[in-house]
């Protein structure tokens, strides 16, 4: 319960922020070239400056900007997104079409460098300064200096054209019609090479973490305590150095929600998967201002949200940060 | 001279210094390697690398030499990355100085908009700020620092957190200086250090970054990027992969370069840290 209190007080200290961020982006699309109305006429083919005023009452374009930014920050707080002129939809629900491909992507991708960061990071602290260490360490420093797009473009190469195991793009195959299992399967199928791109860098960073955390943590008394009581030194590593040396990774997946966010807008151009990073890259090239805007607010949304499951996740591990509050 | 010392001495930093000095060597004799317009047309079009002797690493879909490419991408990488840094750590080690030193509001209002900044992928408002302002070369480099200057900031501010209070930046406060000289003539040069090796970070991501605007081709289409190549090489990647796997590579190195150099630098300057890594 104090967690939970804790966690939502932190939540509630990232309203003003997120204020912050969309005042900050509306302010700053006010400076891009044309607006809502223009790309709409574009897309109409023309029109002449009457209809293009009427347009811009009925979009509420015609009022000063402070007050149009009032009337924006309040159609978001009843989760009214505006309208896209380019998908001829509300925002609210193009972006929902497109959340759960990134949401899947970001939670693999999460899970895939979690899992083997935290492997070859204790591999590597066991065997410090000794091949296995090199080697991981090595590894770690190429992956971490891979641009994540050229990797994927090259395991398309690989695995989709000369190997043929995998396919090289898309969400799901169109013309199969699979339903249920086979549907999930095939969903699964389509992101694995996306998932490793998108993960090889977090895992090199995850990697390079765990092992110097790993380090510290192994140096510290209470290890040498359970090495004293004549534990094997699997059991020492396994239920008491992980546990402490965890909890810089667990803080490391909120700093880099954003940056994982961020890669998947290119992760998903690489693979032509519809989610909503491709729509962020559409949505730039097509001039879709609105939808823009709307992206930047659901992002942060998200980027906020797992912040607020890892402050939970991070208090689970570490009982010392509810006992201070 | 200590700190030369143990930067030679580590093999990483060697390796590191090597592969950054051989591309600052293409980048800055590229107009001396290939004289020509590296964007201007070469020969046939997708000659593989070897095919012709003319062009040791091939043309592209286009007919340029992709190897002309490389060598002046090798400057726009490191033009980018070094602009863009200097303007992301001059940034965060403004912020991160004021936070620090003067705490309270001061402190609480600029961690909010670096707060702010850090919630928004970074990725994602280097689009919108394309999306602005337009996609050329110095819009791009501003925009890039733009978004890469938070973590200068945090590390800035935490330094400057721990030595305002120390005894000598008391007594140089109880010497009657002002403010302005405690904060650039004091705390800044020890605060600095980490800074610095943080820089090779900003740096790395920053070249990532740009060649990943690069790659969507949102970036400046006339200057030779590498991330542009491999967004050319896209459309023939089925046969003719070389084209997205050279700049690749180049890419690659470079950041490896900058990383190792960061690595010996962090442990040249953090001796007490070396013996852990």
């Amino acid at each position: 319960m104090r967690i939970l209190r804790l966690a939502l007080r932190r939540l509630a200290a990232s309203l003003p922020t997120l204020l912050l961020i969309l005042a900050g982006m509306f302010l700053l699309l006010q400076l891009a070239p044309g607006d809502t109305v223009d790309a709409l006429m574009a897309q109409m083919g023309g029109g002449d400056a009457a209809l293009a005023e009427d347009l811009r009452r009925f979009y509420g374009l015609d009022v000063g900007i402070a007050a149009q930014l009032w009337n924006y920050l309040t159609r978001l707080a009843t989760l009214d997104l505006g309208f896209s002129a380019i998908y001829g939809k509300p925002v609210a629900t193009v972006i929902l079409e497109r959340l759960p491909p990134t949401i899947l992507l970001m939670v693999s991708a999460l899970s895939f460098a979690f899992f083997f960061g935290l492997l070859l990071g204790v591999l590597a602290a066991r065997r410090v300064n000794r091949w296995p260490d090199t080697l991981i360490s090595t590894l770690g420093l190429l992956f971490y200096a891979t641009p994540s797009f050229w990797f994927g473009l090259m395991a398309i190469v690989l695995f989709s054209v000369y190997l043929q195991w995998l396919p090289a793009g898309g969400f799901y195959d169109i013309t199969m019609g699979y339903t249920g299992l086979a549907a999930v399967l095939d969903i699964a199928r389509h992101l694995v090479l996306p998932t490793l791109t998108l993960g090889l860098i977090f895992l090199a960073i995850y990697l390079r973490i765990m092992r110097a955390s790993m380090l510290e943590v192994l140096s510290l008394d209470f290890v040498r305590t359970a090495r004293a009581k004549g534990l094997t030194e699997t059991r020492v590593v396994a239920r008491h150095v992980l546990r402490n040396a965890m909890l810089p990774m667990v803080t490391l997946i909120g700093l880099q929600a954003g940056t994982m966010l961020g890669g998947s807008v290119v992760v998903e151009s690489v693979f032509a998967l519809p989610g909503l990073g491709r729509l962020a890259y559409e949505s730039v090239v097509q001039r879709d201002l609105n939808t823009l805007l709307g992206i930047v607010f659901v992002s942060a949304l998200l980027v906020i949200a797992i912040n607020f499951v890892v402050d939970i996740l991070y208090a689970r591990l570490d009982p010392r940060i509810s006992a201070e509050s | 001279m200590r700190a030369l010392k143990a930067y030679l001495r580590s093999p990483a930093a060697l390796i590191g210094s090597v592969i950054l000095l051989a591309v600052l060597v293409m980048g800055l004799g590229a107009a001396w390697f290939y004289p020509n317009d590296p964007l201007g047309l070469a020969g046939r079009p997708l000659q593989w690398p070897g095919q012709n002797p003319r062009f040791p690493l091939g043309t592209d879909p286009s007919g340029r030499d992709i190897a002309a490419q490389i060598v002046h991408g090798a400057r726009i990488s490191l033009l980018i990355g070094f602009v863009a840094t200097s303007i992301a750590v001059v940034i965060g080690i403004a912020i991160g100085s004021l936070s620090g030193f003067y705490g309270g509001v001061v402190d609480t209002v600029l961690m909010r908009v670096t707060e702010a900044f850090q919630t928004l992928p970074n990725f994602l408002l280097l689009l919108v700020l394309v999306a602005v302002f337009g996609s050329t070369i110095h819009t791009v480099t501003i925009a890039i620092g733009i978004v890469s200057w938070p973590p200068v900031a945090r590390l800035t501010r935490a330094e400057f957190m721990t030595l305002r209070t120390r005894d000598f930046v008391q007594a140089s406060r109880v010497q009657g200086l002002g403010d302005a000289h405690l904060i650039l003539r004091e705390v800044l040069p020890n605060a600095l250090p980490p800074v610095i090796v943080y820089a090779s970070v900003v740096m790395a991501v920053a070249i990532l970054l740009e060649s990943a605007l690069a790659f969507l081709q949102l970036s400046d289409p006339n200057v030779p990027s590498w991330g542009n190549l491999i967004g050319l090489g896209r459309n023939v990647l089925r046969s003719e992969w070389y084209v997205s796997a050279i700049p690749g590579l180049a890419i690659l190195l470079t950041i490896l370069g900058v990383s190792l150099v960061g690595q010996g630098l962090n442990d040249a300057l953090n001796p007490r840290l070396a013996s852990g890594r």
